[in-house]
């Protein structure tokens, strides 16, 4: 079975991708899962749609890249037992620190043209470790200013593929299919999580509602003097 | 760089194939392409841009033949890009200054001339009325001023052989200025136009329906005399439009006999 893991904030196009992705890959069988916060209707879309076999969860109050740790050998094993020969897992990233690739199969991570052209910086992982990025929506802006974007684009990520499609139509995403069709197979008993989670474990997370530093114990830190650098980078 | 594009049938609105078993256009011609809305001009446009492989919605397959008789193959960098496409679209949404916009678009396109954004700028200010600064905001232009910028970005940066203008007659700009320019570069150009005008200046048109393209027809004599006269009226016409347009009181009547005699005719 071959995995594609597929990432962007709200409303990007991820599903719309997918859909093309599907379309083309009509000869293989295939299975979606889609991890959201709190409402998604996009299994029940593709599912009538395709007809297809789709699942979802709700992380609630986990974020989803969490959840998507937690549960990806459920869902691969769920995709295993359905005999999917690719299956398609649709993130709701949202806080931009973490991405859900994972060391085997196809990570896609989708950016908007029309997301304002520095997006890709503030995108980070989400971007930087995905295998490949697609800018959709590239009919809603001048030819010039979708060239910016992936300048950008290719300026910070010079390794990864860069694809631009309008996605209705699914211009230039014959590229992506041929990616998907290269890659290998995974294996379920050695899948991990490609980057660093971000750790989450402090009083904030457990509900304690203080403002400022000296209220709080596990990962605090004090806001440096010029406002530079991270909060917290693993350290 | 190419001496001709190939075009291979793909399909109709209505699933069925274009009827037509190649076409062939030398790059030294221009091109119009015309057709009601919604015919499938703006399609065809997109698979000249992307350089279609029968991967689009029409399953048109593109070539590109170069001088020594091969065909063309994309890197995908942005730099090698052989098309640039001026779309109707004048939004922009990047919030950049005019000279950021246009160094960075420079920059993703190879072109490494230092002066680029004061030449681009003097170029865009003689297309539109409204004069554009280095430092005004993208998103702040007008559509005129946007698609001036535009036009003189794609003659300037991105110098690329061909070149896709949609409906420059939209945005009330300099369209005459625009042409005798282009015919001066020597790139191969396509018109997406419902101008008579404007089609009737190009060396083929190429018409669409239903989302195919229908037949192409090579400008003829006839039509060549047609268009000389059709200029001078239009240049009548572009001039009362800017005496309107900067508030002036027209007092001379339309100079019927001039534009039947195919004279210069003034405002």
């Amino acid at each position: 079975m071959k995995l594609v893991l597929v990432a962007g904030p709200p409303s990007v196009g991820k599903t719309t991708i997918i859909k093309r992705i599907i379309e083309k890959m009509s000869h293989e069988n295939i299975c979606y899962f889609k991890i959201d916060v709190a409402k998604a209707n996009e299994d029940e879309i593709l599912r009538k749609e395709y007809n297809i076999k789709t699942n979802k969860a709700y992380s609630g109050d986990l974020c989803p890249d969490h959840t998507s740790v937690v549960i990806m050998k459920d869902v691969i094993e769920w995709a295993e037992q359905n005999d999917a020969s690719l299956l398609i897992v649709e993130s709701a990233g949202l806080c931009l620190r973490c991405s859900p690739y994972l060391t085997q199969g196809v990570g896609v991570g989708i950016v908007s043209c029309t997301s304002g052209i520095h997006a890709p910086e503030k995108m980070g992982p989400m971007l930087s470790l995905a295998d490949v990025i697609i800018t959709t929506r590239t009919d809603l802006v001048s030819q010039a200013e979708k060239e910016i974007m992936s300048q950008k684009l290719y300026e910070l990520y010079k390794n990864t593929l860069i694809l631009e499609t309008n996605a209705l139509q699914g211009y230039s995403l014959q590229k992506l299919n041929e990616v998907i069709k290269q890659s290998e197979e995974i294996d379920i008993n050695k899948v991990e999580l490609k980057g660093n989670p971000p750790v989450g474990t402090c009083t904030i997370c457990i509900g304690k509602k203080n403002v400022g530093w000296k209220n709080h114990y596990g990962i605090v830190r004090q806001m440096s003097k010029n406002f530079t650098g991270f909060i917290y980078r693993g350290d | 760089m190419f001496r001709e594009i190939i075009i291979n049938p793909g399909r109709d609105k209505n699933n069925q194939q274009e009827p037509y078993e190649k076409i062939c256009i030398p790059c030294s011609s221009t091109v119009s392409i015309v057709g009601p809305t919604g015919s499938g001009k703006t399609s065809f446009i997109n698979d000249i841009e992307l350089i279609a492989k029968g991967d689009t919605d029409t399953e048109r397959k593109i070539e590109f033949i170069l001088n020594s008789g091969e065909v063309f193959v994309s890197s995908n960098l942005t730099k090698d890009k052989p098309v640039v496409l001026i779309t109707q679209n004048t939004k922009c949404i990047s919030d950049l200054i005019v000279s950021e916009f246009i160094s960075i678009h420079a920059r993703s396109r190879g072109n490494i001339n230092k002066d680029i954004v004061e030449q681009c700028l003097n170029l865009a200010n003689q297309f539109t009325g409204e004069k554009i600064e280095r430092d005004y905001h993208i998103t702040s232009l007008s559509g005129g001023q946007t698609r001036s910028l535009l036009i003189a970005d794609a003659i300037l940066i991105s110098d690329s052989p061909i070149l896709i203008l949609d409906e420059i007659e939209n945005a009330g700009i300099n369209k005459a200025l625009i042409m005798d320019l282009i015919k001066k570069g020597k790139k191969m150009v396509f018109f997406v136009t419902h101008d008579p005008v404007v089609a009737l200046n190009t060396d083929v048109r190429i018409i669409m329906k239903n989302g195919a393209i229908q037949k192409l027809l090579t400008k003829t004599e006839t039509e060549k005399i047609l268009h000389e006269k059709l200029k001078k009226i239009d240049n009548y016409y572009s001039e009362l439009r800017e005496k309107i347009r900067n508030g002036l009181s027209i007092s001379s009547d339309l100079p019927y006999e001039k534009i039947l005699s195919g004279e210069e005719c003034q405002v």
